[in-house]
């Protein structure tokens, strides 16, 4: 039983990291990109972690939680490096791509 | 808003209670020893770090505070399967768009947590504070603030406006009595 | 049936990771390589996490806790120096 649950989470975790990476690589501008690491990424992780804390319980003797550790701090970290680049690309004047709506809200 | 803790030897109670369980969770024991070590850290090391730090609003109502970060975690976890969906799916249908939201927060630790969970949540990533104050703390509501935001597939923009400020910034207003 | 999955799930990981190397060298710009190399540190977290849990040791837990750490500050001192030209003004 905990065999399919730590199974069914690791695909799960694994499938969001890859589709986060293709976002990444699909995406036709910058702040597209962005989306698919800042919070697919994320999930996937928490997935994972998730998966190794059932796995790490259930075969070696008594619980083991220290993997929340792990999760906790990618999603506090997460929105933080993500605001940093978008930050960094706005200051470098990044294209956006032509039918991006409320282009004039980036000039003040 | 309350900058003061209620009791002096405990100035921020949060982040004791996250050094407690940081400590606990890195040992992965729960022995008594452990826990005497763990509270001995939590109660000195805020104690010992509190002059450097600004002081930041207290949260008052803990309840509201934890069903919030439930309701955030469910949409994190709904939102990433819109995600995926929209990035899976072809990309020329997509329509990004940059969005300003009025902000009626003043503090900048509330605007810091109203940022990350905009970020976090469905194809929106917060991208910028404005207009800049080099002492946010300071002068309070002497500006109107906007949260500039990225939105990865733009349909509506005025419900998007009503339902960050409904669903995230109105609890959050709430917590920190602000 | 769980060596399988992990096996499976190593080779996702791997993929995405050569997905992001992909992304890293066509740039365009410097922001993306550095979001580029974001994902691949977090990528490279799951690649040990999983190799602990096909050794089945727990060992691997502290390494994984550093990398998510320095990732963080490194990414954070990139962004800093592209917005400022310093890192510590």
């Amino acid at each position: 039983m905990t065999e399919w649950i730590i199974s069914i989470l690791l695909l799960i975790g694994g499938s969001f990291v890859l589709v986060g990476s293709i976002g990444l690589v699909k995406m036709p501008d910058f702040f597209m990109r962005l989306h698919g690491p800042t919070k697919a990424t994320t999930l996937g992780m928490a997935s994972l972690l998730t998966a190794a804390m059932v796995f790490f319980s259930t075969t070696q003797a008594g619980l083991s939680v220290k993997e929340i550790l792990i999760s906790l701090f990618l999603v506090l970290t997460a929105p933080i490096s993500g605001y940093m680049m978008i930050k960094s690309a706005i200051h470098h004047k990044l294209e956006s791509i032509d039918r991006t709506k409320g282009k004039d809200n980036l000039e003040e | 808003m309350r900058l003061e803790a209620r009791f002096k030897w405990l100035p921020s109670p949060i982040l004791s209670l996250l050094l407690f369980l940081a400590w606990l969770l890195l040992n992965n024991s729960v022995s008594a020893g452990h826990i005497v070590l763990a509270i001995i850290l939590a109660i000195v090391i805020p104690l010992v770090t509190s002059p450097f730090r600004t002081k930041q609003p207290l949260i008052i109502k803990p309840g509201l505070a934890f069903r919030h970060l439930m309701l955030v975690l469910y949409d994190i976890i709904t939102a990433n399967f819109q995600v995926a969906m929209l990035i899976l799916g072809p990309t020329k249908n997509l329509t990004p768009g940059f969005v300003k939201v009025p902000l009626d927060l003043t503090h900048s630790m509330p605007i810091t947590i109203l940022a990350s969970t905009v970020s976090l949540t469905p194809g929106t990533v917060s991208a910028e504070v404005y207009p800049w104050e080099e002492n946010i703390t300071e002068n309070k509501g002497s500006k109107q603030k906007f949260l500039l935001i990225h939105v990865l597939n733009l349909k509506d923009e005025q419900a998007l406006i009503n339902t960050i400020k409904q669903r995230y910034e109105a609890p959050l207003k709430e917590i920190f009595q602000c | 049936m769980l060596e399988t999955v992990i096996l499976i799930v190593f080779a996702m990981i791997g993929l995405s990771l050569l997905l992001n190397v992909w992304r890293l060298l066509i740039g365009p710009s410097v922001p993306d390589r550095i979001l580029a190399l974001d994902t691949m540190y977090i990528n490279s977290i799951a690649l040990i996490i999983l190799y602990g849990m096909s050794m089945g040791t727990a060992l691997y837990f502290e390494a994984a806790l550093l990398i998510a750490m320095l990732g963080f500050v490194s990414t954070v001192a990139v962004c800093k120096y592209l917005l400022r030209g310093d890192i510590i003004e």
